[in-house]
């Protein structure tokens, strides 16, 4: 156990150590976007705070406002910015100055009305204007209280900077979630350690200015505005992009033989490329912020946002067919259970996938009607026997393919036996959906031989490339495999292939006459 | 000079201050006095518009108020109040330089000024580089005072200033006050609900009631001309002390024994009776030496000042 930690932390080290030049640099992008959003949020914030400490009538809307708009997923509001103001530092800017108006508004507003009413009559009193009493008075006596609301929106941001990289602003969280996808424990280490350093010392680097007596404060107040600025710095808005095409990959993909890395030592394709999260980047590419996307091949909005496959002439992309995979222990305590989830096997074909995806993420059908659906017209739909000879807990990861295969799993086995169901669906990766299966959390969920192969197994990369190109020696080799190292069981494919696809818009494709990924890099080369 | 003319304000439905009028003249010490809620301290607002009258007009130096800058006029009038107000994040120098600073006042004036007055109004030296919560209670008020002085206005308005001390710092301070050069040259209005205080500063008293103005006058004028039943029950409780405070020796000079024993040094007879029985009672002295008026000296003791006094008392009641 001792000498596996020491691994461990030896390999972490040797990670951070060999991407120390990715690391500083999404270091310094944190830092970066941390700070650029604070001061939009301080300059946004502070008149808003005073505003309202004036007009106490307002206080009520504007802090409601804030308060509602502080309790919108990060992801969601991201989301919504992206029809707005497309991808990249931008969004995510507008996003994180929304966290982190909130305390900022609230703070200058109870510490100026909180300052002794006899103060500020005596200045009055003395002859001072409206702008000196706010000056002199009222913000330099509010300013602890400020001070710690400003605490406050860095270390929140220092937090949801990490999910910037979801939209392609890059920051930590790219080798966090990148990490979560790829299985890799350092990877996800090297992303979140830094991260929780930053917000720790950010967070004790301002208490100590926030506890300062106010001559001191006086001068740290001076400085602070520069230092801010400064940090804020690091994060160059990006300029014009280099290549005249640009490219989304998601971190998974990035960190990929079968992805990024082989793009390049197999097509030698160069382009311009920004990370960004799996949820957005098909609206990026229909909206024209993005031209080429890693998209997979049966995902619904390929036919919601018209766009189209590029072949794969070189086949680097291994296929990805899916199947559930099972523990020995659960098909041993559940004896129908194998027999049940076979009933799917051989039944979806790629285009009836992505016309299933299509159902639920265009026509915004839910999982389980488009399941049910599905599962009478092909007439496996029974009615739930309300069986109570134990629980099957299925599990998904967090895409909607994923929630429909569960849906019919679920269907299928409460119709077909005398079991109960429990779902988990959602779990955002490969690893966490593992490591549930691993641990006893789930019993089974759909996962793909790619995916089984180059992410779960990792073999030598010899023998992965000499597996990836065919279907059933992949399918041979995680099966065997899998049995061997996890007792957990591959049942029968469910049909489709659900592979990495570079797509781009069908127009667009047509226009520039580029139908597979040697044409695209011709093109590339060429403009 | 102050003048108001019939000034009133309204808060909702209740009406404040009802048509006041008073003037100040110059060098006067004004006091209003009444119990809270009376319109004293709104009056006093409206003198230098921190509260805006609804209706009547005030006049400095023969100037209409609502004709200046309200930010010109403040920084031309001296505001000491109970809660002193202190900002707490300067330092006491800094705090009385805020006025001279607003009239962009050269640094050394400031500094000699500053030194200047902490010495008048005893405050130690090293106190101007301190912050107000590490003086006392009345150290703060010093510096409050201070404040209010920096800049020589000729018009000072103090809301219940010793109100926020405790009864022995508050005489003393009061004693200091008296006696401070500085004030004697200005135009005073203050404001009181210790009929105490109000005897003991005021050259003239404003009694107030319910928004109203019940009678104006001399201290005296109060104690033995009340205009009305209120003006009489509002000094009842402690009127014997206010009698001692107000009558001064002068005043009960035919009742006194006519022999002048001592030679030396002799007391006015502007004295009041309670200040000449505290010097008979403190000190080791049996008797006191006052010349009167006309430059003839009587020697007193305590027995023959009680009895002057009852005499006089006798005189004015049945008079």
């Amino acid at each position: 156990m001792r000498r596996h930690m020491d691994e461990h932390q030896q390999t972490l080290w040797q990670f951070m150590h060999e991407q120390s030049d990715k690391l500083f640099a999404q270091t310094l992008q944190h830092v970066g976007l941390t700070f650029i959003s604070l001061l939009f949020a301080i300059a946004i914030g502070l008149p808003l705070g005073i505003l309202i400490a004036r007009k106490r009538k307002l206080s009520g809307t504007v802090l409601g406002i804030a308060g509602v708009l502080q309790t919108v997923p990060s992801i969601a509001l991201l989301g919504f910015m992206i029809p707005i103001l497309g991808i990249g530092a931008k969004p995510a800017i507008v996003a994180l100055l929304i966290y982190a108006l909130l305390p900022i508004i609230r703070n200058t507003y109870t510490g100026i009305i909180g300052i002794d009413q006899y103060v500020k009559e005596a200045a009055r009193a003395m002859g001072m204007s409206q702008s000196q009493i706010l000056l002199k008075v009222e913000l330099p006596l509010a300013m602890p209280v400020i001070l710690a609301g400003i605490r406050t929106a860095t270390v929140i941001n220092v937090g949801v900077a990490t999910l910037a990289s979801f939209i392609a602003a890059g920051g930590l969280g790219e080798f966090i979630f990148g990490g979560i996808s790829l299985n890799n424990t350092n990877m996800i280490l090297a992303g979140a350690i830094p991260a929780a350093l930053l917000a720790i010392i950010l967070d004790a680097l301002l208490s100590l200015v926030q506890k300062m007596d106010f001559k001191k404060l006086k001068k740290a107040l001076c400085i602070l505005p520069v230092v801010i600025l400064m940090l804020g710095g690091f994060y160059a808005l990006p300029s014009a992009y280099g290549s005249t095409l640009t490219a989304g990959f998601t971190p998974e993909f990035m960190g990929r033989q079968d992805g990024d890395l082989g793009l390049k030592s197999t097509y030698g394709l160069k382009i311009h490329t920004i990370v960004i999260s799996d949820a957005v980047m098909y609206k990026a590419a229909f909206s024209k912020e993005l031209d080429v996307i890693s998209g997979y091949s049966t995902d619904g909005r390929l036919k919601a946002f018209d766009l189209k496959i590029l072949k794969d002439d070189k086949s680097i992309f291994p296929p990805y067919y899916a199947a559930p995979i099972v523990r020995d222990e659960a098909l041993k305590q559940f004896p129908q259970l194998a027999e049940t989830l076979n009933l799917l096997a051989g039944k979806i074909t790629d285009s009836v996938m992505t016309d299933l995806n299509y159902r639920t993420d265009y026509l915004h059908l839910t999982p389980e009607r488009v399941a049910k659906d599905f599962l009478i017209s092909t007439g496996l739909y029974k009615a739930p026997k309300n069986g109570h000879n134990g629980v099957v807990r299925i599990g998904s990861k967090i895409f909607g393919e994923q929630y429909i295969l569960a849906e019919m799993y679920s269907m299928l086995i409460k119709g077909n036996t005398d079991y109960e169901v429990s779902t988990k669906t959602g779990l955002g990766g490969t690893k966490i959906c593992f490591d549930a299966l691993m641990n006893d959390q789930i019993d089974f969920y759909p996962e793909y031989t790619g995916t089984g192969l180059l992410v779960l197994l990792q073999p030598d990369p010899k023998i992965a490339k000499e597996m990836a190109h065919d279907k059933d020696k992949t399918y041979d080799y995680v099966y065997t495999e899998f049995e061997k190292k996890f007792n957990i069981k591959w049942l029968k494919p469910i049909g489709f292939n659900n592979s990495y696809a570079l797509m781009m818009r069908q127009k667009q494709s047509k226009d520039l006459n580029v139908n597979t990924i040697t044409d695209l890099k011709n093109y590339l080369d060429k403009n | 000079m102050i003048q108001l003319k019939e000034i009133s304000k309204k808060f909702g439905d209740t009406l404040a201050v009802n048509k006041a009028s008073f003037k100040v003249e110059e060098k006067e010490t004004l006091v209003l006095l009444g119990t809270s809620g009376c319109g004293k301290t709104t009056t006093l607002k409206m003198i230098n518009r921190l509260i805006e009258p609804d209706a009547g007009q005030v006049f400095i130096n023969g100037e209409n108020i609502t004709n200046q800058d309200p930010d010109v006029l403040r920084t031309g009038i001296g505001y000491v109040m109970q809660n002193i107000g202190l900002f707490p994040h300067y330092t006491v120098a800094e705090n009385i330089a805020v006025v001279p600073k607003l009239l962009k006042w050269d640094k050394e004036k400031i500094k000699v000024r500053t030194q200047e007055l902490i010495k008048k109004l005893h405050l130690p030296e090293n106190s101007l580089a301190m912050f107000p919560h590490e003086l006392s209670g009345g150290q703060q008020q010093r510096v409050g005072l201070a404040r209010a002085l920096v800049t020589d206005p000729s018009v000072l308005l103090m809301d219940e200033p010793f109100g926020a001390l405790d009864n022995v710092t508050r005489t003393s301070i009061q004693k200091e006050f008296k006696g401070l050069e500085e004030l004697k040259r200005k135009t005073i209005v203050m404001v009181t609900h210790d009929v105490q205080e109000a005897f003991e500063l005021a050259d003239r008293i404003c009694l107030m009631d319910k928004g109203k103005i019940i009678q104006i006058g001399t201290p005296k004028e109060l104690l033995y001309q009340p205009v009305n039943d209120f003006a009489r029950k509002f000094l009842a409780g402690q009127r014997l002390a206010l009698e001692f405070k107000v009558v001064k020796i002068q005043d009960i000079w035919p009742y006194l024994p006519k022999r002048a024993l001592q030679d030396g040094k002799s007391l006015s007879a502007d004295l009041n009776v309670w200040d000449a029985m505290e010097l008979l009672r403190s000190s080791d002295r049996s008797e006191l030496l006052v010349s009167g008026a006309n430059k003839d000296s009587k020697t007193v003791n305590f027995e023959q000042l009680t009895k002057g006094f009852n005499q006089f008392q006798n005189a004015q009641a049945h008079g």
